[in-house]
């Protein structure tokens, strides 16, 4: 087989909407870093192990390493550069691996906030276990997962208007 | 780690889906959750010519009740098992299971259908499915038909369903209110498959089991019903020596590969471990 024909695709990424055509084989972390530009999410290991190139799609959380673009036509796409507040200040997220020191390297960390960010969403209060849970398809190699969690545990205080209590050690 | 080429096809109904695999034989593959698919296909280890992506299909989703069977849709993901009320009240083991699957983002994505479908032996659900005797609803070009769980897997990567055919839906006896279950997975790390792992769903009746069925994961080609320990199960008090007898039992049918993640004398054992500890907890959660 050869010549296949390449397929017209739609999304909405970060708030824009974006059109392109695309080879089907194309998987959908290329289509972002390539065609798009948005080189945000990062290609790890690129087996759907270590999460760095996870987005939020339609709500969910998704690895798109293992997606191919058309699966995600008509799809509403957030990634870590759409993740800053609306002024350009950064998100209760991003200021909580900030404060908390939630990166070392830096590699795994748009894929840790676009995953917690969803997490959050779904469970605003989560306990430090749900957060381990919810955040066990993403592998970091630096940080240990200790300020990993206390940048998320810092997020959802804030979210939720509360004071972070950092616990004790 | 770039995929073969392919045509992309995005049917609407499920008659489109099976008019394109007929079209195109066994040159073409279904398309679900993706996450046994496409890390194939990246390796070049599949390389389908056409690929008929389910995921358009609105009448493949979903999770109801008919009568005493809950009925799930193949295109139906392991998140949507986790968060279905339905299911936490009548058939919890799904969740216990559905948790114990690859991590989060592959969860909002991973399908029941594909995980059954797939014949992958260290997929969890097709054991479970035997558990609970669910039957699988294909669809070909000749309309429906249903086949057991139990008899759907002939070896590994080879199951009943005809390349022309679509898993379009699992049916499932509802097991009766206040029976116990337990799903127990030894694994290495979260997302790996299992070591071992055993499903067991029972019932009690005073102090004995009135019903008792137990299958296994990933220690041979095809998930594995142990009928001969559910035999010995049956009306007993769960006492030792029953349990050592059917755990034994359960342990004879076992053929695990060696592989990474242990010998195959190991993980016959875990096997019988986790089924050991599946039995307990199970015995503890069933009302009588």
């Amino acid at each position: 087989m050869s010549e296949v024909e390449n397929i017209p695709v739609t999304m909405t990424v970060n708030g824009k909407k974006v059109q392109r055509f695309v080879e089907p084989r194309t998987l959908l972390i290329h289509f972002l870093r390539e065609d798009l530009n948005i080189t945000g999410p990062h290609i790890g290991c690129e087996t759907s192990h270590c999460g760095a190139c996870t987005v939020e799609m339609n709500g969910m959380s998704v690895k798109t390493c293992t997606m191919f673009a058309v699966q995600a036509d008509g799809a509403e796409l957030t990634t870590i550069e759409g993740m800053a507040n609306a002024d350009g200040t950064l998100s209760a997220l991003q200021e909580g691996f900030r404060q908390m020191h939630g990166l070392q390297c830096g590699f795994c960390t748009p894929g840790m906030i676009t995953r917690a960010h969803v997490l959050l969403k779904e469970n605003p209060n989560p306990t430090e276990d749900e957060i381990r849970m919810g955040i066990s398809g993403n592998l970091c190699r630096c940080t240990g997962y200790q300020n990993i969690v206390k940048a998320i545990q810092y997020a959802a205080a804030k979210l939720n208007g509360t004071d972070f209590q950092e616990a004790a050690e | 780690m770039i995929p073969g080429e392919f045509e992309y096809h995005r049917p609407s109904s499920v008659a489109e889906a099976v008019a394109i695999l007929v079209k195109h034989g066994d040159e073409a593959r279904p398309l679900s959750g993706g996450h046994s698919l496409i890390p194939m296909m990246k390796l070049r280890m599949a390389a389908p010519e056409h690929l008929v992506d389910l995921g358009n299909i609105a009448d493949l989703k979903g999770i109801r009740e008919d009568g005493n069977t809950i009925v799930i849709g193949a295109m139906t993901t392991q998140h949507d098992l986790i968060a279905s009320d339905l299911l936490a009240s009548k058939l919890p083991i799904i969740r216990e299971t559905s948790e114990l699957i690859a991590d989060p983002q592959i969860r909002y994505l991973g399908t029941l259908g594909g995980n059954v479908a797939n014949g992958d032996p260290g997929n969890d659900m097709p054991a479970l499915m035997q558990c609970l005797n669910a039957q699988y609803v294909l669809t070909g070009p000749d309309g429906d038909r249903e086949v057991a769980a139990r008899d759907f897997y002939e070896a590994a990567y080879f199951t009943a369903l005809a390349p022309e055919e679509i898993l379009t839906a699992i049916r499932i006896p509802t097991p009766p209110a206040g029976h116990g279950y337990a799903y127990e997975k030894l694994k290495r790390k979260v997302g790996d498959y299992a070591t071992a792992a055993a499903a067991v769903v029972l019932t009690m009746s005073g102090n004995t089991v009135a019903i008792c069925s137990i299958a296994l994961t990933n220690v041979a080609d095809t998930p594995l019903y142990a009928a001969d320990a559910n035999d010995i199960l049956t009306g007993s008090t769960l006492d030792a020596d029953a349990v050592k007898r059917a755990v034994a039992a359960a342990e004879a049918i076992t053929e695990p590969a060696s592989d990474g993640r242990g010998p195959a004398e190991y993980r016959t054992k875990m096997a019988g471990v986790m089924l050991q500890r599946a039995l307990a907890r199970a015995a503890q959660r069933a009302q009588s």
